[in-house]
């Protein structure tokens, strides 16, 4: 489990996320869900030890954020694509690691097949459009065969044919194994991935819930607030 | 007239004298920038991504430094290299080696201050994801520095281009000796107070080919490098 106990990080002075605890199951796909400014990145930042909290602590099944990164992938919303090509981009991980030349160009080339990306292999990255630019930072989370992926509302600035295959990819690499933890604003995208859901307002956590019971008709009053609209994103 | 036909005799005869002080200057100059390159642009990288104490003084001192009056250098150099001075057993007052030391103490501050400058965005949109993927400190620098290559070669050239060009620093610890240390700058000047006007224009015209060269590398490797910069 990755476990939140009291988590809070403030920035000039103002509480920005938290008091949050919380428990997650690092192998289901859970969506974060909330308004712009509710805390998500804050949170998943935290999680993967990219950001210290303010007080508070997270753990990996007792592991700090950054002793465990090893076992994770980050996927960024604005994704820094390195000045290389496609495929030195995915395989920047593995040589981080240390796995052997031969290993990492069998790995590259599968992710990349899966990915959609073998016929721009040796183009630069920067010269790809921004659907295929995430699904280079999916690919490139993917690489290492981590036990979750973090991802920080990938498709935010994608169009309707690039999120769908993101979406895609997405829950392929959790058919294969992979946990997801996904921030998003996006209802619709979260009804098609989640099976978790957890929806934070104003920096705190105001459901947690199975994906069923928050689109149920029936659903607990932050979730019918937050689907109707109700709950105000921060300034 | 004259003597503009007598200096591209001198250049296009390959003229043994002319040839020699081509030689010793661009092996002084590309001997300081190889030096200064393998200093500064580490330290350039250094200075761009780690925190430490006294970080902000290294930088306002490089900055400070780009500007260095290359006489202040030669001065400096010749007094610590002279025989009274720290380093004068080391004999090498009047020496290439000497105006080696001179042009590399004019060079690195800038190579280090426009690597920096290279580095510094690249830096701060690599950073988390260096971190996330468990890049150590090595391969962190390793990576920003050829992923700048482009901007990083820039400088070096930068570099490259005041050394090659600099007269003050290398007549005053070289002592402009015939066949020992005179270079294409020291040699222009001296030929001009001597009215020898053939060499020194043929060594100008030199020098003016080699400016055209690096500016034509630096828009090169521009073009290049925009290849892969695109904004994330």
């Amino acid at each position: 489990m990755v476990t939140f106990v009291d988590l809070r990080i403030a920035r000039d002075g103002i509480d920005r996320l938290g008091p949050v605890s919380l428990s997650l199951d690092p192998g289901r796909r859970t969506l974060i869900l909330g308004h712009n400014g509710a805390g998500k990145s804050l949170l998943l930042r935290a999680a993967h030890g990219l950001l210290e909290p303010d007080t508070g602590s997270v753990a990996w099944a007792g592991q700090t954020p950054s002793a465990s990164r090893a076992s994770r992938g980050f996927v960024f919303q604005s994704t820094p694509v390195m000045r290389r090509s496609v495929a030195q981009n995915i395989d920047f991980p593995l040589v981080a690691r240390g796995v052997p030349a031969r290993e990492r160009r069998s790995r590259v080339g599968a992710i990349m097949e899966l990915a959609q990306l073998a016929d721009w292999a040796d183009n630069p990255a920067a010269t790809l459009s921004g659907g295929e630019k995430q699904r280079l930072a999916l690919a490139r989370a993917l690489v290492t065969n981590p036990s979750t992926i973090l991802l920080d509302e990938p498709a935010a600035s994608l169009d309707p044919a690039a999120t769908q295959l993101l979406e895609q990819l997405i829950l392929r690499a959790h058919a294969d194994g992979t946990g997801i933890i996904m921030s998003t604003h996006d209802l619709g995208q979260a009804a098609r991935l989640a099976q978790d859901v957890v929806l934070l307002d104003q920096g705190k956590v105001a459901l947690q819930a199975g994906a069923s019971a928050f689109f149920a008709e029936n659903a607990p009053d932050p979730a019918m607030d937050y689907r109707a609209g109700r709950l105000r994103s921060n300034p | 007239m004259e003597t503009l036909g007598l200096a591209l005799r001198l250049l296009t005869a390959l003229d043994e004298e002319l040839l020699g002080i081509v030689g010793l200057s661009l092996y002084v100059s590309l001997t300081a920038t190889l030096i200064a390159a393998i200093v500064g642009v580490p330290l350039g990288a250094i200075l761009a991504m780690r925190q430490f104490w006294g970080r902000q003084i290294l930088i306002v001192i490089t900055t400070t430094f780009m500007a260095l009056p290359p006489v202040v250098v030669g001065l400096v150099v010749y007094l610590s290299l002279s025989r009274a001075g720290p380093l004068g057993s080391l004999g090498l007052l009047f020496t290439p080696g000497a105006m080696i030391i001179a042009q590399t103490i004019l060079i690195l501050p800038i190579v280090t201050a426009l690597s920096r400058e290279a580095i510094l965005p690249l830096h701060r949109d690599y950073r988390d994801l260096l971190w996330s993927v468990g890049a150590g400190q090595w391969l962190s620098l390793r990576t920003l520095i050829w992923d700048a290559r482009f901007a990083v070669a820039t400088a070096i050239l930068a570099g490259f281009g005041r050394a090659v060009a600099e007269v003050g620093a290398v007549l005053i610890v070289g002592g402009n000796i015939n066949g020992l240390t005179r270079v294409m700058t020291t040699t222009i000047a001296l030929e001009t107070s001597k009215g020898n006007l053939e060499l020194a224009l043929a060594l100008g015209i030199v020098l003016i080919l080699i400016a055209f060269a690096i500016n034509v590398l630096i828009h090169m490797t521009g073009r290049w490098g925009r290849r892969y910069q695109v904004s994330n």
